[in-house]
């Protein structure tokens, strides 16, 4: 038994220290935390639970068969952010270079399998070279089985990633199925293909970080919902957001109580939509009054900006935003907004948290850039999202809601449960101007004309009175009062019970 | 009593008068242009009506529309504010032959103090002080050494045509007359193609300081003691004190009787001032009389305890003074801080914008606070950017010091810019607090413009307890959360680390009721408050005195602004702590190297391209926003290596759109 403790104490003290104390030094001097550093600033402090510490990779080529160091290079095993659990890996770069072999592929896989079955989220941190060569094909099996949890796991879990080092090849597909991606700025990268490769093969010179950093994918592909300037900000920002999300699809999300009443008006959202309709204002002055505590984190802030996406509180209760940014691109739809709001939409839905959409949209982006890319399957994605959300679904036009864009944005049609207009709204099929221009087409030299019948067309569409006379939207309400309609709104719809009929699984135009 | 007034201005001043309009039970109707639709004057006022676009040439400032705007109401009186027509003798004129009563003085007592040269004249023959000179033209040198020895040394050598600083000499002595006599003629010559030159005495350390008369119809002129209005930057006045510091009561005495004289003058009926610059020795001259409401008048109000705008409008009813000279007591000290929609970090460049947050200090017997906007209402460009008036009192100057800082502490402004961070730089500046002013004050002290190291925080204590509590509450908060593990809930633990400004502050912050006590370098601090997440301001208070704090959510880290700095705090673990400091520190990028987008707007023009070089003063983009074109000039000399942004972009705030080599 004393023995048995003595090597006990031995093991995990090899485990501990994982790649050796130098290579500990090197990853600090990168700026980058260990792995089980890592977790000690994700975790609530003394909750972490580890398993598999004594897991060793059995590969005995090329010599590896005396280089083994216990738990092969993750850290894996589960604790609680805020009291709720969650399960973690942390990839050790400093084993092996946190390649992933057969035995850490396995230890992944086990962590992923209990938080489905228990219904916890997965957080993985990802800081591996890719996979572990010397084990071949077992690798690659490796990272297929987690592919495959991924895939199990979406929408029953949430499933955070956490990009802190190099994330390449076949390893990148774990993460992108997963539900966000977190980046660390400078020392993380994701790409399918190194900038060696792309130099090769199509004579582009480029760096790590311009092919694969976190600001090319917070900024220029999407594939990042964030990027942070070092390890502790994104795993603090990985703590604050699962204060947001529930643990399962058969949860509702967690209830923070707060003191802000629903009650509460804010006169000078009165004066939010200027009288001039072709000028900006911020919607995100909106959406900070509206929500609890004044409070909304913001998923892709530096992507497609011209739509918004997050999740805030509603009386303590999550909600997950969508807005039309008028600042940017007027706000209108275009193919990156619409794939950042859709999948988005889809998360909500799938994890029971409420919609609510704020509407200020011209209509789709215009253009051969547009169309020749496919505006039409992924405007598409949106407006299936939003049709087959069944998530209480609160909708309110602040201004323009132009033609198909119209539609699109959680719509009456669309199984909206509240559709609330401000006054300063517009639901027509496209602006005054333009729709004059072709229904009095014949007329269109004589400015003087065209002139009055865009005066007659704007007041009869420019305002929201046609939308409710067909009961297309359910109130016109007053901007400052907009907190309070939400809530009652969402209360009301607290019990909302909706199925889609059954199938496999529906064919959205991916 | 006048039934109606119409008060012919906009912002702070037009909802001032309308508050004592109401107090006196009289009807008000504001006037607004286009851009003033939901202005809070129209807002306040009984009856409100459009008088043309928002230019204020086509608005504010036609008397015809004024006055068709009274016939229309009925109003039977008109008050004209400051600026816009309050000052037009024409304007006054019109109203009378209509029979408006215009509150304000007489139209001749306007046109003579409206002319410079008439009321400098009318001054001395007064017998007011005015600044010893020569007018004529001076014939040569030793004509100049001669006129230069009557002024008395030192004077000031000033070409007739000259402006802007040129072919102007000072001179302390006969040599350097001489001297200067010669080079301000010939650069006048040069300059202007007119040589001639006249000296004038030279006032060093000039303040400028004023004195508020007010006169009925009877006769009856009594002065209200002075103003000192030396804290100015560009002639434009920042900040304005009742009493001056530097005033005795003789000098006062006989600057209020001299303004008195001047007054009786010109037969003067109404509130008026007389604006006079002062040197170190006390000596005064007279400048100009302003003939109307003036902007600082609050600070004469508490130290007086007067209504000047009741008092206006009781003498424009025929009714006589109610005080005489003898009742007039200065009593206890009054500070004004004009607050401006103006980024002092980028050279005070006037701010336009919506309010998306706007908070003013709360009112009381020591704080004052005059303003024409409200949160969601808008900064326009067409008018003046000065958004409100704060105006502390107190028993003494530096209590009325105190009180000011503490009010803009809790002045919450957000949207447009504002110089609440140069007001409390001011108030801590050591020239301001032992009152050592001029009117080069702020130059002096600001040479090359104010930036954020002129504000370093005077009290980390503060900032780290309050943090500390702030973020304690917020955890507290956060661990109610549901869906808890049990046997694993959260407990909040007191340790924390207050990283901020680089530095590391352990605390340990234990909830007591009504607050925390935080311990912080072996002392206890005993921070109450009962704020909570959300909330804007950071009430209570340290260790029994008051503070107020402003608090922002960032992502991750509070923003928080108080005595005029800003500081960002990020809330550690004591583990975290350690960890920390294997972080690298990431030094924000060099913008100095980079054309930044001072807004948000369109990128419509870029003026140069790569390789180019440019000139100081040169365009080199121009951004529209809000349909205003913005045009955006080389600071300096230079050469572009890149232009990163195309026509076309729309630009948030700080985005690179030029790289400079």
């Amino acid at each position: 038994m004393h023995d048995i403790i003595e090597e006990l104490d031995k093991k995990r003290r090899a485990a501990h220290l994982g790649g050796g104390q130098k290579r500990i030094d090197t990853q600090h001097k990168r700026g980058k935390l260990t792995a089980r550093e890592r977790i000690e600033v994700l975790l609530d402090p003394g909750t972490f639970e580890e398993w598999d510490m004594f897991v060793e990779h059995r590969c005995t080529d090329f010599g590896m068969a005396d280089k083994k160091v216990p738990g092969d290079g993750v850290v894996t095993g589960y604790g609680t952010i805020n009291g709720r659990i969650v399960f973690v890996y942390s990839q050790d770069f400093t084993v092996f270079g946190g390649s992933l072999s057969e035995a850490h592929a396995e230890k992944i896989c086990k962590v992923m399998d209990h938080a489905i079955k228990v219904g916890a989220p997965v957080i993985g941190l990802n800081d591996s070279g890719g996979a572990r060569i010397q084990e071949g094909v077992a690798s690659l099996a490796g990272y297929a089985d987690v592919f495959q949890r991924n895939v199990m796991a979406s929408g029953v879990i949430p499933q955070i990633s956490v990009i802190m080092g190099p994330c390449a090849g076949g390893a990148v597909y774990s993460p992108a199925i997963t539900d966000f991606i977190f980046m660390v700025k400078d020392t993380s990268y994701m790409f399918v293909t190194g900038p060696e490769v792309v130099k090769t093969v199509t004579h582009e010179d480029v760096t790590q970080e311009q092919l694969g950093g976190a600001m090319t994918h917070s900024i220029t592909s999407g594939v990042a919902d964030w990027a942070f300037d070092n390890d502790m900000q994104a795993l603090m920002a990985v703590r604050r957001f699962m204060n947001f999300l529930p643990a399962n699809n058969r949860e509702q999300s967690p209830i923070r109580p707060t003191p802000d009443p629903a009650e509460r008006t804010e006169p000078s959202l009165d004066t939010l939509v200027p009288t001039n309709p072709n000028q900006p204002y911020d919607i995100k002055e909106l959406l900070f009054k509206v929500l609890d505590d004044h409070e909304f984190v913001e998923l892709k802030p530096d992507y497609a900006k011209n739509i918004i996406i997050g999740v805030g509180r509603m009386e303590g209760s999550t909600v997950g935003i969508v807005a039309n940014q008028p600042l940017v691109l007027a706000g209108c739809l275009d193919i990156k907004s619409s794939l950042k709001a859709a999948r988005f939409v889809r998360f909500c839905d799938a994890f029971n948290i409420p919609i609510i959409t704020f509407v200020d949209v011209p209509g789709f982006m215009p253009g051969t850039d547009q169309e020749y890319n496919g505006i039409i399957k992924h405007g598409a994605k949106l407006l299936y999202a939003y049709a087959e959300a069944t998530v209480p679904k609160v909708t309110v036009i602040t201004r323009k809601a132009y033609g198909g864009a119209y539609d699109v944005m959680s719509s009456k049609h669309l199984r909206g449960d509240a559709n609330f207009a401000w006054p300063t709204a517009e639901i027509a099929v496209m602006g005054s101007k333009g729709a004059v221009e072709i229904i009095f087409r014949q007329e269109i030299r004589d400015a003087e004309l065209i002139g009055e019948h865009t005066e007659v067309y704007r007041t009869k569409f420019s305002n929201p009175f046609i939308a409710g006379s067909r009961g297309f939207i359910d109130d016109v309400i007053m901007p400052r009062d907009t907190r309070t309609r939400i809530c009652r709104s969402l209360n009301m719809l607290r019990n909302k019970q909706l199925e889609n009929p059954w199938r496999k699984h529906g064919n959205i135009p991916l | 009593m006048f039934n109606k007034i119409l008060i012919a201005n906009r912002g702070e001043i037009a909802c001032r008068v309308i508050k004592t309009a109401r107090k006196m039970g009289i009807l008000t109707v504001a006037v607004y242009s286009e851009a003033d639709k939901s202005a809070l004057h129209v807002e306040l006022a009984d009856e409100a009506v459009l008088i043309g676009p928002p230019p204020s040439t086509q608005s504010y400032l036609v008397s015809e529309r004024i006055v068709q705007a009274c016939k229309d109401t009925g109003a039977d009186a008109v008050h004209p504010g400051y600026g816009f027509l309050s000052e037009n003798a024409a304007f006054a004129e019109l109203l009378a032959l209509e029979g408006i009563n215009f509150i304000g003085p007489k139209t001749h007592a306007i046109q003579m103090m409206g002319d410079k040269i008439t009321s400098k004249k009318l001054a001395m023959e007064a017998g007011v002080n005015t600044i010893p000179g020569h007018t004529e033209v001076i014939e040569n040198t030793d004509h100049a050494v001669h006129i230069a020895r009557d002024v008395g040394y030192p004077v000031m050598l000033k070409a007739s045509a000259g402006g802007g600083g040129k072919g102007m000499r000072i001179a302390w002595n006969d040599d350097e007359c001489r001297d200067g006599f010669e080079r301000a003629t010939n650069e006048a010559r040069s300059s202007f193609g007119d040589d001639r030159v006249f000296i004038e005495k030279f006032i060093e350390q000039p303040r400028h300081i004023e004195i508020q008369i007010i006169a009925d119809s009877h006769g009856n002129v009594v002065y209200l003691g002075e103003r000192e209005c030396s804290t100015q930057r560009r002639n434009q006045k920042v900040l304005e004190e009742c009493p001056s510091p530097f005033l005795d009561t003789v000098t006062r005495r006989t600057m209020g009787e001299q303004a008195v004289t001047l007054a009786k003058a010109v037969d003067y009926q109404s509130a008026g001032t007389v604006e006079f610059i002062v040197d170190a020795q006390r000596n005064f001259y007279f400048l100009e009389m302003n003939t109307r409401l003036q902007v600082e008048h609050p600070v004469t109000e508490l130290v007086t305890g007067t209504d000047l705008v009741e008092l206006m409008i009781r003498v424009a009813d025929g009714e006589q003074l109610p005080l005489t000279q003898a009742d007039v007591k200065l009593k206890g000290w009054a500070i004004e801080a004009r607050v401006y929609a103006e980024d002092p970090f980028r050279n005070f460049l006037p701010s336009t914008g919506r309010l998306a947050r706007f908070m003013p200090p709360a009112e009381s017997e020591l704080v004052r606070v005059d303003t024409g906007v409200c949160e969601g209402g808008e900064v326009s460009m067409y008018y003046d950017p000065m958004i409100a008036k704060v105006i502390t009192y107190g028993a003494s100057r530096d209590q009325a010091i105190a009180h000011m800082r503490t009010a803009l502490d809790a002045f919450y402004i957000r949207g447009v810019s504002h110089n609440i961070g140069f007001l409390t730089a001011l108030m801590k500046h050591p020239r301001f607090v032992e009152g050592r002013l001029s009117t080069n004050f702020i130059a002096e002290e600001y040479p090359k413009g104010f930036s954020a190291a002129d504000i370093p925080h005077d009290d980390p204590a503060l900032l780290v307890t309050v943090s500390a509590a702030i973020h304690r509450s917020y955890m507290d908060r956060a661990a109610r959360i549901s869906g808890q593990m049990r046997g694993l809930e959260r407990r909040v633990e007191d340790e924390w680390v207050v990283f901020m400004n680089g530095e590391y502050h352990p605390v340990v912050a234990h909830p007591v009721p009504g607050g925390h006590d935080v311990v912080y370098k072996d002392e206890v601090f005993a921070v109450r408050s009962d704020w909570r997440f959300g909330q804007s301001l950071f009430r209570g208070t340290l260790n029994g005195a008051d503070v107020c704090v402003q608090v922002e959510r960032r992502y991750l880290e509070y923003r928080l602004f108080h005595s005029g700095s800003q500081v960002d705090v990020l809330m550690l673990t004591p583990r975290m702590g350690e960890l920390h400091k294997l972080m690298p520190v990431k030094a924000p990028p060099d913008l100095s190297r980079y054309l930044i987008s001072p807004m948000p707007g369109l990128l419509t023009e870029v003026a140069v391209t790569p390789g180019e070089e440019i000139r100081a003063g040169e365009t080199l983009a121009v951004i529209e926003a809000m349909k205003m074109e913005n045009v955006l000039y080389a600071e300096r000399d230079g050469v572009i290596a890149k232009v990163m942004a195309k026509v076309g972009d729309s630009l948030t705030v700080d985005q690179p759109i030029i790289e400079f080599e």
